[in-house]
């Protein structure tokens, strides 16, 4: 579809500005702006998988909704396979609605309880109409083998499925239109961890045979680990870190990677001392750093200087002043850690 | 250690299913237990029953459970129970956003538990509130006080149920997920005061939780367990380093480290209680199943350091095991 190794999304200095407003007094209301991304910078390339990693509140859901389509950055660009994203999704059969697929969190919430399996994962096949209506029957039982369900499970309804049987519909039905893309929102978590193993083997599977780029937003620092090669951690509407996961859990340059890779629990490990407070709200933010507040190598220049994502190992990037590993990234730094790298600009 | 609470032989059915079979552990004065298992499991219901909020109706129970200078738990009468609760066992529950009223403040929640339980006056009451706040970690206790569940991020929510909990000074804590809805770095907090007050306390607590790894950081003692039986029971460290049971070996290798790179999950899921088979209950999906496994149940026996249920176990040599 596209030459190899072009990036099938790009982000350019993505923003992404909520308006709310909030009640000050009986009649009186403010509004206030809600950075939910600010200044995200990222290249998804074909065949790759990508993690992308964060708290509550770090801006990962509105980052896919961006990929997605959902949201139009207030600022910035977010291209698929060069061309603006709301662009490429316009029309109702637009390859871009083939080509990627999403598996929401909430599974069960994102089929309607009035439709057998059979015709949940028909509804796409006929949409795009991928094949003549006498072989769908043949291309669901297809589906659903691939997926490891039994094929009397076409018959059911959402409501007769255990949870990790209708994840496995869920994955069935965005394999249906067959995408290139998959883009999954903690699609293995809340689940029992031997069914959650048996989930992550079959999209490890699925991602080797058919060649699917995955974009894989979890919590679970494992999952990414397990799934994905490469790993961009956020942090309040920034990306903070990116580079091949398990150089990046291994040996975090960005402090808060770091944090994260410690809270992790492991095994006989004494619980590990926590990072202090919680995520900030994005509203009202100081200048500097934004990990700054919760940071425990935080110096003074971190109060002042925002640092961008800048290059601290060769395919690595960290948005720090001081990072633990490798040379800060990002124009302008001084203070006691390693000389500055001429190319760590992106 | 003695123990402050001995469950013996518990089993509960829910009209004809038999969800509970013949559970039976220790809860080591001063220790912490980790039930761990999946869905299904009975986890909960052990809690649950444990802290006497079943009523005959749901559930007939079989069994004992002593706890320490009270005596069985099981025939209290509901006045007895009134006593207990709340003062001697406490529970914290998973989703504290649901356990918390959302019609009353956090204060008022506070303060009427205390009140109720320790008989303290409104004023007095309301100074212990403030306190316990600030014992749990939440900045600005006082005003904090005034605030609505709803108004508070789910980790001070959990804060505020820990102080809830701990407010009747309990022998027994139970904390069923305490941390499954929230973000890692906040679980590692939560994690941490629950095991510092505990301690402070000289209390005893019963986690259930799904983690193995968070319960091996967190327990001294763990019981796994498997559609209402224990599979196996014993020392954290020696149970969960070198398991026996081949699900505590399956559950152990399916949980995700840094770098894991390869999973084996036991095939397929738990039966419905309908079609339970009628000795071990895992011998459906055990690697290491023989034929009189399904139809024998294996007894809790000790073995290497630990209790376990299982007539053919892992890093056993075949001779001995049979």
């Amino acid at each position: 579809m596209s030459e190899e190794g072009a990036p099938i999304f790009e982000l350019l200095d993505v923003e992404k500005i909520f308006t709310i407003t909030r009640a000050t007094g009986p009649l009186k209301r403010e509004t206030l702006r809600l950075p939910a991304l600010d200044g995200v910078r990222l290249r998804i390339k074909q065949n790759t998988s990508l993690a992308l990693v964060g708290e509550s509140g770090s801006g990962k859901s509105t980052l896919v909704r961006i990929l997605l389509g959902l949201n139009e950055p207030s600022n910035g660009q977010a291209l698929f396979r060069g061309r603006p994203i709301v662009e490429a999704r316009k029309g109702l059969r637009a390859p871009f609605h083939r080509d990627v697929a999403m598996i929401y969190q909430d599974a069960r919430g994102s089929l309607n309880p009035r439709m057998s399996v059979e015709a949940l994962i028909a509804e796409p096949i006929r949409h795009f109409r991928l094949c003549a209506e006498k072989e769908i029957p043949a291309r669901v039982a297809a589906l659903l083998a691939r997926v490891g369900l039994p094929a009397d499970v076409a018959k059911a309804y959402p409501a007769g499925l255990s949870g990790g049987q209708v994840r496995r519909v869920a994955i069935a039905r965005a394999l249906a239109s067959e995408p290139s893309v998959l883009v999954a929102d903690e699609a293995v978590s809340g689940l029992d961890v031997s069914t959650q193993a048996q989930l992550l083997n079959l999209l490890a599977d699925l991602k080797r045979t058919m060649g699917l780029t995955l974009v894989f937003i979890t919590h679970d620092l494992g999952v990414a680990s397990y799934l994905c090669q490469e790993i961009a951690v956020l942090y309040l509407g920034r990306i903070v870190e990116t580079g091949p996961t398990n150089d990046v859990l291994n040996a975090p340059a960005h402090p808060y990677s770091a944090a994260l890779r410690r809270a992790a629990p492991a095994f006989f490990e004494p619980i590990a001392e926590p990072l202090p407070g919680e995520i900030p709200s994005p509203v009202n933010l100081p200048p500097g750093c934004r990990f700054a507040g919760r940071c425990p190598r935080r110096q003074d220049d971190c109060l002042a200087l925002d640092p961008p994502l800048g290059r601290v190992l060769p395919g690595r990037h960290a948005a720090c002043i001081h990072p633990l590993t490798g040379s800060p990234g990002g124009p302008a730094e001084r203070g006691d850690a390693a000389p500055s790298n001429p190319d760590a600009v992106l | 250690m003695t123990a402050l609470l001995s469950v013996q032989n518990l089993t509960l059915h829910r009209g004809s299913r038999r969800i509970l079979d013949d559970v039976s552990f220790d809860v080591p004065k001063g220790g912490t237990l980790a039930l761990v298992g999946e869905s299904g499991a009975g986890k909960s219901t052990i809690a649950v029953a444990l802290m006497g909020l079943l009523t005959r109706a749901e559930a007939s129970v079989e069994g004992k459970a002593i706890l320490e200078d009270t005596g069985d738990l099981f025939t209290l009468r509901p006045r007895a129970w009134t006593r207990i609760r709340g003062r001697r066992l406490a529970m914290i529950f998973q989703d504290a956003g649901a356990a918390l009223d959302p019609c009353y403040t956090v204060g008022g929640q506070i303060v009427s538990t205390l009140r109720r339980n320790l008989g303290l006056s409104r004023k007095a009451a309301r100074a212990r509130a403030v306190e316990l706040l600030e014992s749990v970690g939440i900045p600005d206790a006082a005003a904090r006080l005034g605030a609505y569940p709803h108004e508070l991020s789910g980790g001070m929510q959990q804060r505020v149920m820990i102080a809830i909990a701990l407010s009747g000074n309990p022998a027994l804590l139970f904390a069923d997920e305490p941390t499954s809805a929230l973000d890692v770095t906040i679980q590692a907090q939560i994690m941490r005061l629950i095991l510092d007050e505990v301690r402070a306390h000289g209390s005893s607590c019963i986690f259930v939780l799904h983690d193995l790894a968070l319960a091996s950081q967190s327990c001294d003692e763990v019981v796994v367990l498997y559609a209402g039986q224990v599979m196996e029971a014993g020392d954290a460290k020696t149970l969960l380093s070198d398991p026996r049971h081949p699900y505590t070996a399956l559950l152990k290798s399916c949980v995700l480290e840094i770098g894991t790179a390869e999973l084996t999950p036991p095939e397929g899921s738990v039966p419905s209680y309908d079609a339970m088979p009628a000795g071990c209950r895992f011998a459906t999906r055990c690697p290491n199943a023989l034929p009189r496994c399904a139809g024998e149940k294996p007894p809790l026996v000790p073995r290497d350091g630990r209790n376990v249920a299982c007539w053919n176990p892992v890093g056993v040599p075949k001779a001995e095991a049979a």
